[in-house]
């Protein structure tokens, strides 16, 4: 008798468990294409930029190694030249002058927002924060252009572009990640390590300096290395007041270029498929590879969480 | 008579309108062990984290009344915390070691109270060690993160953070509750050992622990002290109705 029910219980369960097979497939089936777009476009977009970048080795037979210690940029000439070395040397200086400007704020500002005032901060600073980071950058380089350059014009010797008003642009640009990832971090801080600072007569700067600093150090890191590749990837905004000059500059204050610079300005005065053209895929190439750099640095510092 | 470490006076705490700690005064003897014990929510924590000012960290929390040691008031606007603290230390209830290693841990508090010099450090890195009883596990690897260690010691190389300061006394908060019954005994032992030098106010939930280490026993109930006695005399022969009930299991 039991058994029989038995048998029709689970019958029946056999009986509604169809809608719900066919449910998985089509959430299966969906989810797959999803990610198959995904990542045939991102594999896609690598192997178009490395093909294109590659060619410029391969077919029109410059020397990579050239390229990329060469410091004369003079792709118009009868024996054109290919020197990168002051893009890579101009994108370096600006993205990690701008994320030594950038760390310590941001994390000050952190520090204000979790330990001093975190009613006001969690309400108001950290939304203006996050403001910050969606105002488009063709904005920053323009307020860069029309305040900061002038600024440097008069306090510096020179023209008042260059690597300084790149990196202090970048940076205001780059604050937000960094503040944003510091502010979490700190503010995740189990709240038994700071009483275990204070309950051995650490003071609160003491507490934030020598436990919640060094606790937190990879999110900082993570931040930091997350603003460095944000930096290092913008063009518009330091283009615009980085001067454009294709080589290394001896101060802070003369007319360099980056690698980004160096794309958006040339890429419509190139021919498709000519070396010129090449060139700047290989740039884009470069760029792209320290990308994954960036992205593996935080890979790691993620593993190395103390938390 | 035996001298006080530490004594209150109608001590009162709020949290914001909540009265969590209502007239509580207390004497803790010098070189003693005292327990708390009570049902949860009672306002023990919240009364032994009055006594080392931990809850000025606490925006909404407010301490009236006074707290004696010596001759001073130390729960008044005027007392230098961070130089209380160093007298007063505390132990929590979740071991809570610093990202460091074994020795920064010992040596982080010394730091700030002006040991500066490598073999005063050393010493007192070792001396403290010695006395929370985990030198032996750990003098082979003092330069190592202090998270390798298990919980029990995790516990112990924290009640040795708050010895390496040489204070009076010694506040712990239910220091046992997140460890196994092997480290708890050493942690009681370890507890037994340390009051021939420190005083010791500890919170338990353990009736047993209670009994077995503390000289004297103060019971809470809903912010109240209910009975304070001798440990014997309290446990054997309670002179309150709810604290007999209590110690029996008969709620809480
Ligand atoms: N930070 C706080 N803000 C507001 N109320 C609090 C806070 N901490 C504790 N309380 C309240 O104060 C009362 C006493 O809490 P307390 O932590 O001192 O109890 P306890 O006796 O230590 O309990 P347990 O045995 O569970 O640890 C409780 O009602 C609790 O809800
Ligand atoms: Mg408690």
């Amino acid at each position: 008798m039991e058994r029989s029910v038995n048998m029709e219980r689970s019958y029946n369960k056999r009986q509604e468990a169809k809608p719900h097979i066919a449910e998985e497939w089509v959430g299966k089936i969906y989810t797959f294409i999803c990610i198959a777009f995904l990542v045939i476009t991102i594999f896609s977009m690598v192997y178009f930029v490395a093909s294109k970048g590659l060619s410029t080795f391969i077919v029109n037979g410059v020397n990579a190694f050239d390229l990329i210690t060469g410091v004369k940029w003079n792709p118009d000439i009868d024996i054109p030249q290919f020197g990168a070395l002051p893009f890579i040397f101009g994108s370096f200086s600006t993205s990690i002058l701008a994320a030594i400007i950038a760390a310590p704020l941001g994390f000050c500002a952190a520090v204000f927002i979790v330990e001093l005032a975190p009613k006001f901060g969690r309400r108001f600073l950290q939304p203006v924060i996050e403001l910050l980071a969606g105002i488009p950058s063709v904005v920053y380089g323009f307020v860069g252009l029309s305040v900061i350059v002038p600024l440097f014009r008069d306090l510096f010797p020179g023209q008042g572009i260059g690597i300084a008003a790149g990196a202090l642009v970048l940076s205001v640009m780059i604050l937000p990640t960094i503040t944003t990832i510091a502010t979490d971090a700190l503010s995740e801080l189990p709240a038994g390590l700071k009483e275990g600072s204070y309950a051995l007569g650490a003071t609160r700067w003491q507490t934030i300096y020598r436990v919640a600093l060094p606790t937190t150090m990879p999110q900082q890191m993570t931040g930091i290395v997350l603003g460095i590749a944000r930096a290092f990837g913008e063009a518009l905004a330091v283009q615009m007041v980085i001067g454009n000059a294709p080589h290394i500059p001896h101060s802070l204050f003369e007319s360099t270029s980056t690698l980004t610079s160096a794309i958006t300005l040339s890429m419509g005065n190139t021919a498709m498929g000519s070396v010129q053209n090449n060139v700047l895929w290989s740039l884009a190439l470069i760029l792209m590879l320290m990308t994954f750099v960036f992205v593996f640095i935080i890979r790691f510092l993620e593993g190395r969480k103390k938390l | 008579m035996q001298a006080n470490a530490l004594s209150t006076k109608k001590l009162n705490v709020y949290y914001g309108e909540k009265h969590a700690v209502q007239d509580v005064s207390l004497d803790f003897a010098e070189k003693q062990v005292t327990a708390l014990i009570g049902p949860s929510g009672c306002g023990k924590s919240t009364f032994l984290r009055s006594l080392n000012r931990m809850n000025d960290l606490i925006p909404s929390c407010r301490v009236t009344g006074d707290i004696w040691m010596k001759e001073h008031n130390i729960n008044g606007s005027e007392t230098d915390v961070v130089a209380l603290r160093k007298h007063i230390g505390m132990v929590f209830q979740r071991p809570n070691p610093f990202h460091k290693s074994i020795y920064e841990n010992i040596a982080f508090g010394p730091r700030y109270h002006g040991v500066k010099k490598k073999a005063d450090l050393d010493n007192l890195v070792e001396e403290s060690l010695r006395k929370a009883a985990i030198w032996d596990e750990t003098k082979d690897r003092l330069h190592k993160s202090a998270f390798a260690l298990s919980g029990g010691q995790q516990q112990r190389l924290c009640i040795a953070r708050s010895v390496a300061l040489k204070p009076d006394i010694i506040l712990m908060d239910e220091p046992t509750s997140a460890l196994d019954p092997i480290s708890t005994s050493r942690v009681e032992d370890l507890i037994s050992e340390l009051k021939q030098d420190y005083s010791i106010v500890i919170v338990t939930h353990n009736m047993h622990q209670a009994a077995r280490i503390s000289d004297k026993t103060a019971f809470f109930l809903s912010g109240h002290v209910v009975e304070y006695d001798e440990t014997d005399k309290l446990f054997m022969d309670p002179s309150q109705k709810q604290t007999s009930d209590y110690i029996s299991g008969r709620f809480g």
